[in-house]
């Protein structure tokens, strides 16, 4: 069973303070769960903040599945999240894309055998004028090349 | 030439600091709107003929006039959701001058009397949050926020929110529902937000760009603002310039600033090819030709008369390379997947329009098709809740007209016609 820590906790007690409806904290509070869970968020923990913050799962689930940056199943250490709108694809991230699925023999949304990676194709990230770019887990790499993108996720610690 | 008003000290790393900002003039317009009537700070900015810097250019001054006067609690939003793709002004006002868009905030909270804001920023945008929540925190230590503003008896509180990744909290009454802690699915107007938006209480919600102008607003006067752009569209804009130029990137400049002059001044010229095409405004804006970049000066009147539109102030440059077929697909791409779902038209000719542009790079449409891409675009119009579904037709009410030749070359031949067979 998924518990937060007691720093989580008590940021979600805060959170529920802080906006004018309980229900505001749900977003900040499923971060803070993606944040202590490896990257993602389980049903048990849906479950146990619903317990938390006195909101109904429901209300929680709702909440959980209309945003693409809640993680619904485990994710690699390192979630590589690849721009291809309009500026990055012109600028090749499509097939940089490809290149990262095929060298990691892993499916798009999947993760590798090792635990390190998943790669995800997104949409604008608002770095055009850097294109092509991607965001790791929260820090942008931006006017990538196959090469340099390459050797920076090798580099990854 | 730009014209530095916003951005004028954006290279100072400074600037992002309180202490940098004040030196640089940071709070002085604050204190003076404090010795105004809020009633004469709205009508400044009606007089300058300020318009939302957030895509549908509605007069800023105007909107806020709609506010009832009942009494209700008010609300001040901040847009920076900066959704749109190809877009990116917002995040470097946010992470170059925070206080700036503060400032602009509290002068504009002030003038429609509104005790508490909120600036909503799109999930991804984690560093910008970071600056924007440190900068609120400093105003508040120094007595900027709070109670008692410097005195003038005026309190105001402010937070950030960070969304989720949702295209569609971008959209007033999307954005909204979200910060309620709901699915950020957009409401039927009207009710406008002005007259019942979040909690149901009157709330402005303007674009980052808008907010932080209001400042200079106040600062120069409405004629002096004025004195740049257009008769119909004053003042300065970010322009955030992607694609195939030299030097990409967000620059200021007067509205009605011709486009050639951005490419060929600002941007430092065409690479990689020949001028063939930009989209300004944002995808949702229609693709405007070479011949038509020549004539094309970046103001609300010129963009609309030529079909398309000024929109967030973003512009994709394409070279003769490029393949309109491919770009297309990666257009209609977005917006199916960010249509909430919750209208019919939009859910449907969102798939729709995918589905029809894959068949044609698949190999697998025919020539009907392509009308039937236009047909199912125009069904799409006018008929929704929120206006993504206008968005997602109107680039290909756009594209497919103007470059008809490159569908039915892709559908005859099974390849692009621009990038030829080696690319099939
Ligand atoms: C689908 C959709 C997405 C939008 N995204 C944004 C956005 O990311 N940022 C923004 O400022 N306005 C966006 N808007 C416009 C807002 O609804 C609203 O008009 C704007 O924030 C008002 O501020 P302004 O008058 O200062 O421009 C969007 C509108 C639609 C229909
Ligand atoms: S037009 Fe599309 S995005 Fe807007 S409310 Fe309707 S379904 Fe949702
Ligand atoms: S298109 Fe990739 S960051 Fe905007």
């Amino acid at each position: 069973m998924f518990e937060l820590s007691a720093d989580g906790k008590e940021f979600v007690k805060k959170e529920l303070a802080r906006y004018e409806t309980i229900e505001s904290a749900i977003i900040p509070s499923l971060y803070q769960v993606q944040k202590e869970n490896g990257g993602w968020v389980s049903e048990d923990a849906i479950a146990h903040l619903s317990d938390l913050m006195g909101i109904p799962e429901a209300r929680i689930n709702e909440v959980f599945h209309f945003y693409t940056m809640f993680n619904k199943k485990p994710v690699g250490k390192y979630h590589v999240q690849v721009c291809c709108n309009v500026a990055c694809a012109m600028a090749g991230t499509r097939e940089m894309t490809d290149m990262f699925l095929d060298e990691h023999k892993v499916k798009e949304g999947e993760m590798t055998e090792d635990g390190r990676f998943t790669f995800t194709r997104v949409e604008c990230l608002g770095a055009c004028d850097k294109a092509p770019m991607m965001q790791v887990n929260e820090d942008y790499y931006e006017d990538l090349t196959p090469e340099s993108a390459r050797n920076l996720l090798r580099d990854l610690k | 030439m730009e014209v530095k008003i916003l951005t004028e000290h954006y290279d100072d790393d400074n600037f992002r600091t309180l202490e940098g900002y004040k030196a640089k003039g940071g709070y002085v317009e604050l204190e003076k709107a404090f010795k105004m009537k809020p009633e004469d700070i709205i009508a400044e900015v009606k007089a300058s003929g300020l318009r939302g810097r957030g895509g549908a250019g509605f007069p800023t001054g105007v909107k806020w006039g709609f506010l009832p006067n009942n009494g209700e609690t008010r609300y001040l939003l901040c847009n920076a959701d900066e959704g749109e793709p190809c877009t990116f002004k917002d995040r470097m006002m946010m992470e170059r001058a925070p206080h700036q868009l503060i400032e602009g905030m509290i002068i504009s909270a002030f003038a429609i009397s509104s005790p508490k804001s909120y600036i909503y920023i799109r999930g991804e945008y984690v560093y910008a949050a970071k600056v924007v929540e440190k900068a609120i925190k400093e105003a508040y230590d120094a007595g900027l926020l709070g109670k008692n503003i410097m005195g003038s008896g005026f309190d105001h509180d402010m937070d950030i929110y960070l969304g989720a990744g949702a295209y569609i909290c971008g959209e007033e009454t999307g954005m909204i529902s979200s910060l309620e802690g709901k699915k950020g699915q957009p409401k039927l107007k009207p009710p406008f937000p002005a007259v019942q938006g979040y909690l149901k209480k009157p709330t402005i919600v303007n674009n980052v760009e808008t907010l932080a102008a209001v400042k200079y607003i106040i600062r120069d006067g409405a004629e002096a603002y004025k004195k740049h752009g257009t008769e119909k569209s004053a003042g300065t804009k970010l322009f955030s310039v992607a694609g195939d130029v030299n030097k990409p990137g967000n620059y200021e400049v007067p509205l009605g600033y011709p486009l050639m002059d951005l490419i060929n001044n600002e941007c430092g010229g065409m690479k990689g090819g020949e001028l063939k095409a930009a989209i300004p405004g944002g995808t949702s804006a229609p693709i405007i030709t070479a011949e038509e970049i020549q004539k094309a000066t970046l103001d609300y009147e010129c963009l609309a008369e030529m079909g398309t539109m000024l929109g967030s102030g973003s512009i994709v440059i394409m070279n003769d390379k490029r393949c309109m077929v491919d770009m297309l697909k990666v257009i209609s791409h977005f917006y199916h997947h960010e249509s909430c779902g919750q209208c019919t038209p939009c859910r449907e000719g969102t798939g729709w329009l995918h589905k029809l542009v894959g068949s044609v790079v698949e190999g697998t449409a025919q020539e009907t098709d392509i009308d039937l891409l236009c047909e199912v675009a125009n069904k799409m119009k006018g008929r929704t809740i929120c206006a993504l579904s206008d968005a997602a037709a109107l680039p290909v009410l756009g594209i497919v007209p103007k470059f008809r030749d490159e569908f039915q070359f892709f559908i005859r031949e099974g390849y692009s016609k621009v990038k030829g067979q080696a690319h099939a």
